[in-house]
């Protein structure tokens, strides 16, 4: 049986190989040609353009371990990926259980829609109409003294609060996202079930409907805490001075100090430091799920 | 445990009535059936008393106490679902042990209870499997082992077999059984297949666009049956239609066709009677019939099934065909095309008011 399954699976490969070859190619165009040009670059003294002299060194790597700033950057950044990252669950998925289990028919669909706006909305766009939310005399402020009988300074621009607005309102849509399929695939038989047996809503929550959404819940986290622990933007615009983080310290190699080679050096640290965190997460979150 | 009792209870959807003013009894430890077509309500009824749903007027009553705005997790029912609805995160035992483990049980008793109800269901040991590991059968055995593991008031069972192929349903239809009559739970069971309903049940109720149209043991509703609906759902029947005379009806050739039971209908009303195929008697035209046999019929057969055990013969006769089933008693069998009397006793036949 096993011998038969492995010929088949063989046998399954090669009329599929055509099929998967425009993937492969575009893969290899795409990122790995990039991405090793950047390897390349992140072992250099210098770049080689117009002329200037270069050599390998591991000299860059280095910078990160002999200054305390960068590592302290890089945990700064690690717990914005974890707070958004919880931001994203406690608003994503209360939403998402809302969308797939409560309501029905048009009015999901609209709410769904409202979801997902951000994500055809420009990146830059949203982040300055949060500017003007969140600024001093902004609509926030406005809006908020119009209604209090006191009066308030709002002024959360160019704070760390804002970059957290910012980046939980750019990435709870993949929460929302993944979230809602793992949940509409829940058979409603199974919360009816739990209840029959005793078990409150909450409960039926608690052991089931949480537990089935698990694969949800860590694919979403997945897609939103990778992301923003290298994010610039929003810790640029929003966070003002405040917002030095070790993705905008990246930026700023290849966008205002020009040395690519260390830009590219502390990129790849943050990817092993991500690709470990996620190795470690795995068998936990596996169990639980 | 505990008798249900449903009364005047309506439920509708926007402006469809699935449930219409339905009053059922649900004796305690009593095995109950509904039965009835597709979108006639037994569903709609059978959440109403777990409380997945709520009626829009009426009363709903459990072991004499009033439940109507009880949630489900209050009521102490247990229900099997027709998808089984296993928890997929869970081991078999986990899944039996779920209604005992929110309520807060020490685990020494949990392990007990789970191993005792698996037992019951003859699972005994694969309370370490996961679900996708069973067979439809067993997977069954476990929601059944898991609604009842909480020593529940009522069972309510919706289409619990309906998954299953023919074999195995009716070993779980014996096993059902047997485990109902073992811990006396009162039961209600949704099925539209009506040999289950007949052999299963102490009582069977049938619905018909939500409204209740009789209720009562099986042998009452076969053998008398109050509407030609009741007569031709559950189990065959010829049904005559004509005039009312006393006990029986004149058909529109003048023939008349006495009943000994069933409604008492005004003389002149539109009526009808309804007879079993297997209670007509079949002779060759110039043949004797039995002397009680007051009720007669000439006709043609126009058509004979062989089953074995059985034959069934369809005769034609005044533009109605009759359907006449006939014990496989080594007697001759008669021809397809030949003239036949049909003749039956009055006390085989049943008087229904037309509706
Ligand atoms: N939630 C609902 N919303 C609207 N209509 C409903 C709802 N539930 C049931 N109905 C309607 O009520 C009627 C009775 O449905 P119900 O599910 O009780 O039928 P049933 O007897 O169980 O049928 P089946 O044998 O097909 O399961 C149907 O016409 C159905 O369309
Ligand atoms: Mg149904």
């Amino acid at each position: 049986m096993a011998e038969q399954l492995a010929i088949g699976s063989r046998r399954g490969l090669k009329p599929a190989l055509p099929l998967l070859l425009p993937a492969y190619l575009w893969l290899t165009v795409a990122i790995f040609l990039p991405l090793s040009a950047m390897v390349f670059f992140s072992f250099m003294t210098d770049l080689p353009l117009a002329g200037k002299e270069w050599a390998f060194t591991l000299g860059n790597y280095a910078t990160f371990f002999s200054q305390s700033l960068y590592l302290t950057l890089l945990l700064a950044s690690l717990r914005l990926g974890l707070e958004v990252t919880l931001w994203c669950v406690v608003i994503g998925y209360p939403a998402a259980y809302v969308l797939a289990k409560v309501l029905k028919g048009r009015s999901r669909e609209a709410i769904f829609l409202l979801v997902i706006l951000p994500f055809w909305s420009n990146g830059l766009v949203r982040i300055f109409s949060w500017a003007m939310v969140l600024r001093e005399g902004g609509i926030l402020d406005t809006a908020l003294n119009a209604v209090l009988p006191f009066k308030i300074n709002i002024d959360l621009m160019y704070s760390y609060p804002a970059v957290i607005i910012g980046l939980v309102h750019s990435y709870v849509p993949y929460m929302v996202l993944t979230c809602y399929l793992t949940l509409q695939a829940i058979d409603d038989s199974l919360i009816e079930a739990g209840r029959s047996l005793g078990a409150s809503r909450l409960q039926v929550l608690k052991r089931v409907i949480i537990p089935l959404s698990m694969p949800g819940l860590i694919a979403g986290a997945a897609l939103i805490f990778v992301p923003v622990v290298g994010s610039f933007m929003e810790p640029r615009i929003l966070g003002g001075r405040t917002g030095t983080f070790y993705g905008t310290v990246i930026e700023d190699q290849f966008v205002a100090v020009f040395n690519w080679p260390l830009g590219a050096a502390l990129s790849f640290i943050l990817l092993a430091v991500v690709l470990i965190i996620l190795g470690l997460a795995a068998p936990v979150l596996r169990r639980a799920a | 445990m505990a008798g249900v009792q449903v009364a005047n209870v309506s439920r509708s959807f926007g402006a469809h009535k699935a449930l219409d003013d339905v009053s059922i009894d649900f004796a305690d430890g009593g095995f109950y059936a509904l039965l009835g077509p597709s979108g006639s309500g037994k569903t709609t009824l059978l959440r109403q008393i777990a409380g997945f749903d709520f009626p829009d007027a009426g009363r709903i009553a459990i072991g004499g106490e009033s439940v109507e705005r009880v949630p489900v997790e209050k009521r102490r029912i247990g229900m099997v679902f027709q998808n089984y609805a296993l928890f997929p995160n869970m081991s078999v035992a986990d899944n039996v042990a779920f209604g005992l483990s929110v309520r807060g049980e020490p685990k020494a008793t949990i392990a007990v209870e789970v191993q005792r109800a698996l037992d019951l269901v003859q699972l005994g040991k694969l309370g370490g499997r996961r679900p996708h590991q069973l067979s439809g059968g067993q997977r069954q055995r476990v929601a059944l082992a898991r609604a009842i593991v909480t020593k529940p008031r009522v069972l309510l069972l919706d289409e619990p077999l309906g998954a299953l192929d023919k074999a195995l349903r009716v070993d779980m239809q014996i096993e059902l059984k047997r485990i109902q009559r073992e811990i006396g739970i009162t039961t209600i069971f949704v099925t539209h297949d009506q040999e289950e309903a007949l052999t299963m049940s102490d009582r069977i109720g049938i619905l018909r666009d939500g409204r209740l149209v009789q209720e009562g043991p099986p042998e009452e509703i076969y053998d008398r049956p109050q509407s030609e609906f009741a007569a031709t759902f559950l189990g065959d029947a010829n049904i005559f239609r004509g005039d009312a005379i006393g006990n029986g009806i004149k058909l529109p050739d003048g023939t008349t066709i006495n009943a000994a039971s069933g409604a008492s209908v005004p003389a002149g009303a539109k009526a009808s009677c309804a007879v079993r195929p297997e209670r007509i008697q079949i002779s060759a035209g110039t043949a004797k019939f039995d002397a009680g046999n007051a009720n007669t019929l000439k006709g043609q057969v126009s058509k004979r099934i062989f089953a074995g055990n059985n034959s069934t013969y369809f005769v034609e006769r005044d533009g109605q065909t009759l359907k006449v089933i006939v014990q496989n008693t080594g007697a001759e069998r008669l021809a397809e095309g030949e003239p036949v009397v049909l003749s039956w006793s009055p006390d085989s036949t049943v008087l229904i008011a037309a509706n």
